[in-house]
């Protein structure tokens, strides 16, 4: 295809890279992941359970390199793997609040094992096609739009999940014990969410490969949050922040010849860092306001 | 007629506004008084209650109607929450009979209100205040909110009055973690308070308030028992900020619980004989009681309790 030059005049851009079957696919892709892992994320991110994202997303690998090794379908070790996983992690935190510090142990041996079985699994294919990087850091070649229809199917289901159970999920995230004896089943939306978490990860891993997924997963969450307290809008920010990130960093990826996780990974840490810039310059403003505001009153006084 | 309800006259003579009135009692067991009061909102009878094996009380027997106050004292750890969580339906009761407005506990939902024990949010939490407080109104609804819907602004306007009952409008807006503990405290009772429950169940709400907030949420809280007819069941630790809007006391001690007017627990022998340490009440001329402890030892204050609690009751009064 040549080595494709960045126009800065977005349509002939976007015209180019759309005559390219597999970057629509990509496009397509990256679309339903940022969005479907956007918005779990931000429950992720509101529950404090970053660590069992980060477990879920390590399984990834394993499940990957055993679908390769034993020649299934790539989507089935995602969501296979991940899914169980967080079945796995719910049953080991039963009877416990979310966040608690305790389950970090039971949750890290998880992910060592699982990450262990994943290196078994790459020694053991020897080989070595698309190598391990792939899989670890990502790709977006070759993104069939067989790939693409799972996506959204496994997308679309989380997403009517959470709307379904967004706001007791909500509730039971921020204030489990009312929430309780308020009849919201607090246990099983604990576990409902933790396979959520495992089917946005299973997508994410197949995008941004498995080490990367908190880029869409924590990175625009913790963004929004940082913006606005507004729990609507917090989540609406999220899903299009991850949204412009992922298709800023296809963008980049495919002009220029590194790798897309890293784009996508600095992009969205770019505008984490931004907004707390904006957030520091709004309070020092209001302050300085504040300030003014009371010496003006204490000269009219 | 005990001094504390002479403190405070009207508020059992006060009649039922039959709008808010509780359901009447439906099925077995259902006894109406003849002199005209309703039905108990609280009833338990018997009760005993177990956790990891052990019984922390039994035999209580308890009845509390409408707008009445009633407070749950007793030592650390001998199961006031744990009375609370089983008439939440939290936690089951090993035997006896439990209702909680006529129903079985956690069968009366929204109607009744609850504030666990010392929460507090975590300083990164990125929720606002008023959030909290909505989730106490529509929290537990399946489905996402229309933004169109005919409710919408009732249910804001609802959260908005019940924030200015308590006195946080100052701070509603802010993210919850970044409140002092006091002001989360009080976001937490307008939480409570937001659906109107008929049963108010606190759980040391006046902890971490100071002392002139102690007494400004003990008076809100009496005022809406009493004037919305709510039944309150509150623990306490310190009963001085509340004992003048009590009606009843229950007192956890020694696997039981000892129950009446404030006069008759909150006395000198009772409260010795149950905190083990000497206590004394005194009553103040316009008819309050006082709970002094020896100063050596903060008597109705225990050793988890630190800082602004930790001082004798000597110097102060009840209100
Ligand atoms: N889930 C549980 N499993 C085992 N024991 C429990 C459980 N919950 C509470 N307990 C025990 O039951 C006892 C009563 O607990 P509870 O929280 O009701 O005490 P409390 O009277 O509210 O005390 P405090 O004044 O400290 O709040 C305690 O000894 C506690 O250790
Ligand atoms: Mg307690």
């Amino acid at each position: 295809m040549g080595t494709p030059v960045f126009s800065w005049n977005l349509l002939y851009d976007f015209q180019l890279m759309w005559s390219y079957p597999f970057m629509v696919n990509a496009f397509r892709a990256g679309a339903i992941v940022a969005v479907v892992a956007g918005a779990v994320g931000w429950f992720m991110v509101l529950r404090r359970q970053t660590f069992a994202g980060h477990t879920l997303s390590v399984v990834a690998f394993p499940g990957a390199a055993l679908a390769t090794l034993a020649g299934f379908s790539l989507s089935l070790g995602y969501f296979g793997f991940c899914v169980a996983a967080g079945l796995v992690l719910a049953l080991m935190r039963r009877g416990r609040e979310p966040g608690g510090s305790e389950e970090s142990a039971a949750t890290g041996v998880v992910q060592a094992f699982l990450l262990a079985c994943g290196y078994l699994f790459m020694a053991l294919y020897k080989g070595l096609l698309e190598g391990p990087q792939a899989l670890l850091f990502g790709s977006f070649l070759g993104i069939t739009s067989g790939q693409v229809a799972t996506l959204a199917v496994a997308g679309l289901a989380v997403l009517l999940a959470l709307t379904v159970l967004g706001r007791p999920l909500l509730f039971a995230s921020v204030d489990p014990q009312v929430a309780a004896a308020r009849g919201v089943p607090v246990r099983a939306l604990s576990v409902t969410f933790l396979v959520l978490l495992g089917v946005a990860t299973a997508e994410a891993a197949q995008i941004t490969g498995a080490l990367l997924v908190f880029a869409l997963m924590v990175l625009p969450a913790a963004t929004a949050q940082v913006l606005t307290a507004r729990p609507g809008l917090s989540l609406l920010l999220t899903v299009v922040l991850g949204f412009a990130v992922t298709w800023a960093g296809l963008v980049a990826a495919f002009y220029w010849p590194y790798p897309l996780g890293f784009f996508v990974t600095s992009f969205a840490f770019g505008l984490f860092l931004l907004a707390h810039v904006a957030r520091s310059t709004a309070r020092a403003l209001e302050r300085r306001r504040d300030a003014s505001g009371a010496a003006l009153a204490g000269g009219a006084a | 007629m005990n001094p504390v309800v002479a403190a405070e006259p009207q508020h059992n003579a006060e009649q039922q506004d039959p709008a808010s009135a509780p359901l009447p009692e439906s099925g077995a067991g259902a006894d109406l008084e003849t002199s005209g009061q309703a039905a108990p909102v609280l009833r338990l009878r018997g009760a005993a209650v177990r956790v990891g094996g052990r019984t922390l009380w039994s035999g209580v027997d308890l009845e509390v109607r409408a707008g009445e106050f009633v407070a749950v004292l007793g030592p650390n750890g001998v199961g006031k929450s744990t009375l609370v969580k089983v008439l939440l339906g939290i936690v089951p009761a090993a035997e006896g009979e439990i209702r909680v407005l006529g129903r079985r506990p956690g069968e009366a939902g929204s109607r009744v209100g609850y504030l666990p024990q010392r929460r507090s949010f975590d300083p990164d939490l990125r929720i606002r205040g008023v959030d909290v407080v909505r989730m106490g109104l529509d929290g537990d609804r399946w489905g996402v909110p229309l933004p169109w819907s005919r409710n919408r602004r009732e249910q804001e306007q609802r959260v908005d009055e019940v924030i200015e009952l308590v006195g946080a409008s100052a701070y509603a807006h802010r993210p919850i973690g970044q409140c002092s503990g006091g002001e989360q405290q009080r976001l937490l009772i307008a939480q409570a308070l937001v659906r109107r429950p008929e049963v108010l169940l606190l759980d040391e709400p006046l902890d971490s308030l100071d002392l002139p907030n102690q007494s400004a949420v003990a008076a809100l809280i009496g005022r809406i028992c009493h004037r919305e007819n709510v039944a309150v069941v509150m623990v306490a630790h310190d009963v001085n900020p509340i004992l003048h809007h009590l009606d009843r006391v229950v007192y956890i001690a020694e696997g039981g619980a000892v129950c009446g007017p404030p006069s008759e627990v909150v006395n000198s022998e009772t409260l010795t004989r149950l905190y083990r340490t000497p206590v004394e009440v005194l009553s103040t001329q316009d008819g309050r009681l006082v709970v002094v402890g020896q100063p050596e030892a903060p008597a109705v204050h225990t050793d988890r309790h630190t800082g602004h609690h930790h001082h004798g009751h000597g110097d102060r009064r009840a209100g």
